[in-house]
């Protein structure tokens, strides 16, 4: 029977081929255009480490006092750490892993003679950064707990500067010349390049192009002098100059991220940080109540606004234009079936139950759906290939074509056509035999 | 002719009427809202920077194994090596003049700070926030900014400190915009002001018509034109330089750079974003804008085109059910413009209800869109518009069906249906 409706549906989508394009295409574009967008939407506020990211906090203290804030009635504190308290709580490593991180971009220079000098960006981290955030090693490993405190000359690179100095290939134990000192490789990053950027939100806002090259040993950079390249917030001129007096001051310019395994080390680091702020109230440096936060990471992003808010709008209209094309889709269905109201007359009147008719209908209006869906996977196609013409690439460059995109999308268009085809189904189903055969 | 036939008629078809005129309320909705974005979108990458962008370019570049811009000799070494750059790029051909400088509108690398009138005030609660443009004496002629008050900077004002050296400037320029916030009196030029909280005066020589702030995101909106030029060349391990170039010779310049910055000293950092036409910093910094404006614009026009068609589409429907009713009417008298007429105002009364929705629409989502994101309130002409817009394409969208409606012969009436 059903071979039968497919064959009917097909007969009466030929018959007034105008009017099965023009749904064909309505439906075709409303789908296209949110999946394009949606596909852009999916990708910057994806979760960047689904597995760990609910036992991932980012910590926050007050250090500035409400007064620094104005009167903005949130009293949030800032979203980074000055760098007295960040190396407070890395003494302190009440959690089971934690870091504190800076940005940075020293030069390297390659050992081979003629070859210019190259920046680099890269971040200074403490050991337990990589078992922390899972972070894939190719060749050898992150570096050990003894090389932060020795503060030993010691560097992880990205795949992409391994290929640039050493041609690829296992360089664990060579050397790289960064900002004029030696470093010795003791890892070398398998393909990683989250996006967002969510362990230096801060510093990022989010979503960068490039990917990072260096990872030094947090106290052998400080120690070294290699200054921050990121973001650095005041609420007064420090008072000494340089990069020493930047570490003396006020100043917040220090990522923090550390890992809570359950509830009750929640708990526990909430309270390990209300009391540090009441101690650092008692000894004099904040004369204000404690004020800190500790968020985990969804929470953390949600919170610094990673998802660029065009890319909300932009869904949100083209989810609107879907809506407007199914409109459209009923009124043309509507208009298609019930101007076969005659046919549905004489197949009532041969005995055809109205399941039978609300079968034969949404059929056809499934073929239009599925017609519309092939249609818009080509026009996702075009539309994920166009982004990059008008997104910021690094934006752009997340938003693919995968299978679950194209699945979804021929899904949505069937979906939504067929629902779109129920009022008018049910019209037809409603049409009167009798009338319809005496105004014959 | 009387309303009453065309809306008994239209009881007769409520579904498809009340479909017609949902969609064109939504329709409306969107694309006012989405017109107002992209008009929004316009006006922001339109907006002019002050200062005179052809022939303009910016080099970034940082030296290998410089001595710390944290001590005196080491300031002192950075310095004569940053002068060396100066003069290598100011002896090419094809260069008409060059400043050092910390940043560039639209760059979005900011230093930014305050100015107050009494000395100690704390920086967030300073008279106007604003941001710092460091550089020597040739600065205001490269960038091409207009004076508008006092003088420029003279060569015997340049200073030179470590790039994290927080010590006040003895005299600095303004833009116009500053100066009247501060000094709403006006006569900006010789007054005292206080930087960031310092108690060491400051003192205004100078005000330039118009210089944007380099950053583009939202939380500078409340000071995108408050900048403050200051005499003093940055002295850290990398230097920024910006260069105007001869006209028309934008191109040979900028391909100079690289050889001559290398022959002055190979040590040194130079990748492919080093040397970048002003052209390619405002295209990068306002690509999401125009990103974001074709992509509204892409989106209304789809909704249109469904729209009208939707419109094209239930319309010829009608004339074909009703077919043997205009043959009717044609054989009792009734003139095809007559015929015509009808399903214009059909569909005029059918939009009318649908912009009314529709504007209702419209407002509700502008009002939603401003609670959440960053939105203005949409002004009255772009709601008009829309709406003129909407019936006109209404009407349309509806000529050729009527017309074929019109073309029904008398006839029809004694054929059976």
């Amino acid at each position: 029977m059903f071979s039968y409706y497919l064959e009917l549906a097909l007969r009466s989508l030929k018959r007034s081929p105008g009017l099965t394009a023009l749904m064909v295409l309505a439906i075709g574009f409303g789908v296209a255009a949110s999946m394009t967008s949606w596909s852009v939407f999916r990708a910057v506020s994806g979760d960047p480490i689904p597995w760990k990211s609910s036992k991932l906090f980012v910590p926050q203290i007050d250090a500035w006092g409400p007064s620094a804030r104005g009167n903005d009635g949130r009293n949030e504190p800032s979203d980074a750490l000055n760098y007295t308290d960040a190396m407070a709580l890395m003494r302190d490593r009440r959690a089971k892993l934690q870091s504190a991180m800076y940005q940075i971009s020293p030069s390297v220079v390659p050992a081979q003679a003629g070859k210019h000098p190259l920046n680099v960006s890269g971040h200074a981290v403490y050991s337990e950064f990589f078992p922390m955030l899972d972070v894939p090693f190719r060749y050898g490993s992150g570096w050990s707990a003894d090389d932060d405190t020795q503060r030993a000359a010691v560097v992880v690179i990205s795949t992409k500067l391994n290929e640039k100095l050493f041609g690829g290939g296992n360089s664990v134990g060579k050397t790289v010349n960064i900002e004029g000192n030696d470093y010795r490789v003791v890892g070398v990053l398998g393909d990683w390049n989250p996006q967002p950027r969510f362990y230096d939100v801060v510093n990022t806002g989010g979503f960068s192009e490039g990917v990072e090259d260096v990872f030094l040993p947090f106290e052998r950079a400080i120690a070294s002098g290699i200054p921050n390249d990121g973001n650095t917030n005041c609420n007064e001129t420090p008072k000494e100059s340089g990069f020493v007096g930047l570490q003396r001051s006020s100043c917040v310019w220090i990522a923090y991220m550390a890992l809570l395994e359950d509830a009750a080390a929640v708990t526990a680091y909430r309270q390990y940080l209300d009391g540090y702020a009441s101690d650092q109230q008692k000894a004099g440096r904040f004369n204000w109540a404690p004020n800190n936060r500790l968020r985990d990471l969804p929470a953390f992003l949600d919170h610094e606004e990673v998802v660029p808010s065009d890319t909300k709008v932009s869904l949100l209209v083209a989810l609107g234009l879907l809506m407007v094309c199914l409109v459209n889709t009923v009124g043309l269905l509507l208009a298609k079936f019930l101007r076969r109201s005659s046919e549905i007359g004489v197949r009532r009147a041969l005995g055809a139950p109205r399941k039978a008719i609300y079968l034969q209908f949404l059929t056809e209006a499934g073929m239009v759906g599925l017609a519309g869906g092939v249609m818009g996977l080509l026009l996702t196609g075009v539309g994920v290939a166009s982004v990059g013409l008008v997104l910021p690439k690094s934006i752009s460059d997340l938003a693919r074509l995968d299978l679950s995109l194209l699945v979804i999308t021929l899904l949505v268009a069937v979906v939504a056509t067929v629902l779109a085809g129920l009022y008018p189904t049910f019209r037809a189903s409603r049409v009167q035999p009798a009338w319809q055969l005496k105004s014959n | 002719m009387t309303m009453h036939p065309i809306l008994a008629a239209l009881r007769k078809h409520k579904a498809g009427v009340v479909l017609i005129a949902l969609q064109i309320a939504l329709t409306l909705a969107i694309v006012c809202n989405a017109v107002f974005i992209i008009g929004q979108r316009i006006e922001r990458v339109n907006r002019p920077t002050g200062l005179v962008e052809n022939d303009l370019f910016l080099v970034t570049q940082q030296w290998v194994g410089a001595p710390s811009g944290d001590e005196p000799g080491g300031v002192a070494k950075l310095d004569t090596m940053q002068l060396e750059d100066l003069a290598a790029l100011r002896n090419l051909p094809d260069v008409a003049s060059v400043a050092p400088i910390n940043t560039l509108p639209l760059l979005n690398s900011s230093w930014n700070g305050s100015m107050a009138l009494q000395p100690g005030q704390e920086l967030r609660q300073g008279q106007a926030r604003t941001t710092y443009y460091f550089g020597d004496e040739q600065m205001l002629s490269t960038l091409g900014l207009r004076l508008v008050a006092g003088r420029g900077f003279t060569a015997g004002d340049v200073q030179h400190r470590g790039f994290r050296d927080t010590t006040s400037p003895a005299i600095v320029i303004v833009t116009r915009e500053l100066a009247d916030k501060l000094f709403p009196q006006g006569g900006a030029v010789g007054k005292t002001v206080y930087i960031d909280g310092s108690s060491s005066p400051t003192a205004i020589v100078g005000v330039v018509e118009r210089l944007q702030v380099p950053s583009t995101g939202s939380w500078v909106n409340a000071f995108t034109w408050n900048a403050t030029l200051v005499p003093t060349r940055l002295n850290a391990n990398f230097s920024r330089y910006v260069v105007r170039a001869k006209p028309g010779r934008l191109d040979a310049a900028m391909r100079a750079v690289t050889p001559a910055l290398y022959k002055v000293n190979p040590m040194r950092v130079l990748d492919d974003d080093s040397v970048r036409s002003f052209a390619e910093i405002r295209d990068r910094a306002y690509r999401a804008d125009r990103g974001m404006a074709i992509l509204m614009g892409v989106v209304c026009l789809i909704l249109l085109c469904v729209t009208a068609a939707g419109i094209v589409g239930l319309t010829s429907f009608w004339v074909g059910q009703r077919h043997r009713q205009i043959g009717v009417r044609r054989a009792l008298g009734a003139r095809k413009v007559d015929i015509l007429r009808y399903f214009q105002i059909e569909n005029l009364l059918i939009a009318g209800a649908g912009v009314v929705i529709g504007v209702l629409l419209a407002v509700g989502l502008n009002l939603w869109l401003m609670s959440h994101y960053e939105m203005t309130r949409i002004p009255v002409p772009y709601v008009l518009t829309g709406v003129l817009a909407m019936l006109a394409i209404g009407q349309a969208a509806v000529f050729v069906p009527a017309r074929r409606a019109s073309n029904v012969p008398p006839v029809e009436a004694t054929r059976a249906a």
